[in-house]
């Protein structure tokens, strides 16, 4: 078992996914989101190779109304 | 002439407006559309965990392909923050590079942060982004932040949301004065003539987002702002006439009254 960080919430895994699975099970796949590991920004093309680790801190956002 | 140049890249209309306080999607896009805005600024923030994925989002009302995206900063508080933020926003609207950099000071008054400002702009320009800055009235940071690199320098009529209009005419001259990347101001402004004295001053465009979103008719407002930004642009160019103090000057023929 797991626990990442995702949007300052602790998130614990059953077991260990990649990225792509993560944004699947947040009913993210095919939106618009942009996401951050551990300070760094993750490619859209890369999150299937992207495989999260205990600890992992990710913020996860999109773009809203704002001035 | 009445075109906007901002990194190159022409606009014709000189009003730049936000996305934030609208009622719905439906009311924001036309709102927009009134408002005759091509750059629109959006906000980056956390997906709600639990969130229904299948609502629609801004990017449906708004499409990137018709409107120029602005994402800004807004709610951070440190140069980090803002830098985050930006380059989220980068991946997130695949690439796109033109930002709205604000860093604020304090959470009441929402005043900027000038040197956490400078701080972050100097990354995000090396970085190649191309750094729209909201900034405070001060002509001496705003002249340091075009050195940097901005694109263009966006001083404050007065607090953001407040609706006070412009509350320092002469600051704003002095910043215009010595630009050489358009000053554009952003925030304060409440209903159409503080937009009209904005340009009239010889700004090269105004953004606003509550003065159209909470205006009792956000549309018609936004329909107000666009005539309003367009009428100060023309009597800029126009030149006004002196002002006369105590010396009045008849519009009509002083010879050929009956009666003399």
């Amino acid at each position: 078992m797991i626990t990442l960080t995702v949007n300052g919430s602790p998130q614990p895994l059953e077991a260990q996914i990649n990225l792509a699975q993560l944004l699947e099970n947040m009913q993210l796949t095919g939106k618009r989101v942009a996401v951050e590991r551990n300070g760094e920004i993750v490619p859209r093309s890369q999150y299937a190779q992207v495989e999260l680790q205990d600890g992992d801190q990710l913020e996860i956002v999109v773009a809203v109304g704002g001035g | 002439m009445h075109t906007l140049t901002i990194a190159g890249k022409t606009y014709s209309s000189r009003l730049l407006v936000g996305t934030g306080k609208y009622k719905d999607f439906d009311q924001t896009k036309q709102a927009v559309d009134a408002s005759g805005a091509q750059i629109v600024t959006v906000a980056i923030r956390r997906t709600n965990l639990g969130q229904d994925a299948s609502q629609p989002s801004l990017l449906d009302a708004l499409p990137p392909s018709k409107y120029t995206y602005l994402p800004n900063t807004a709610g951070c508080y440190t140069a980090d923050d803002a830098i985050r933020t930006l380059r989220l926003a980068r991946e997130l609207l695949d690439g796109h590079t033109l930002v709205k950099l604000e860093v604020l000071g304090d959470p009441k008054t929402l005043y900027p942060n000038v040197v956490e400002t400078l701080r972050a702009a100097e990354v995000l320009v090396k970085d190649g982004f191309q750094v729209m800055v909201y900034t405070s009235d001060d002509p001496i940071i705003a002249k340091q932040l075009e050195e940097i690199g901005c694109v263009a320098v966006m001083p404050l009529a007065s607090l953001i949301g407040s609706g006070m209009g412009i509350l320092n005419p002469w600051n704003l001259q002095i910043i215009m004065e010595h630009a050489q990347v358009p000053i554009i101001v952003d925030a304060g402004v409440g209903t159409a003539s503080d937009a009209t004295i904005a340009m009239e001053l010889g700004c090269d465009a105004v953004l606003m987002n509550t003065a159209i979103a909470q205006a009792q008719n956000p549309v018609l407002m936004a329909s107000a702002m666009k005539k309003a930004v367009q009428a100060g642009r023309e009597a800029y160019l126009a030149g006004r006439m002196p002002k006369k103090i105590y010396t009045a000057s008849p519009s009509s023929p002083t010879s050929g009254v009956i009666g003399t």
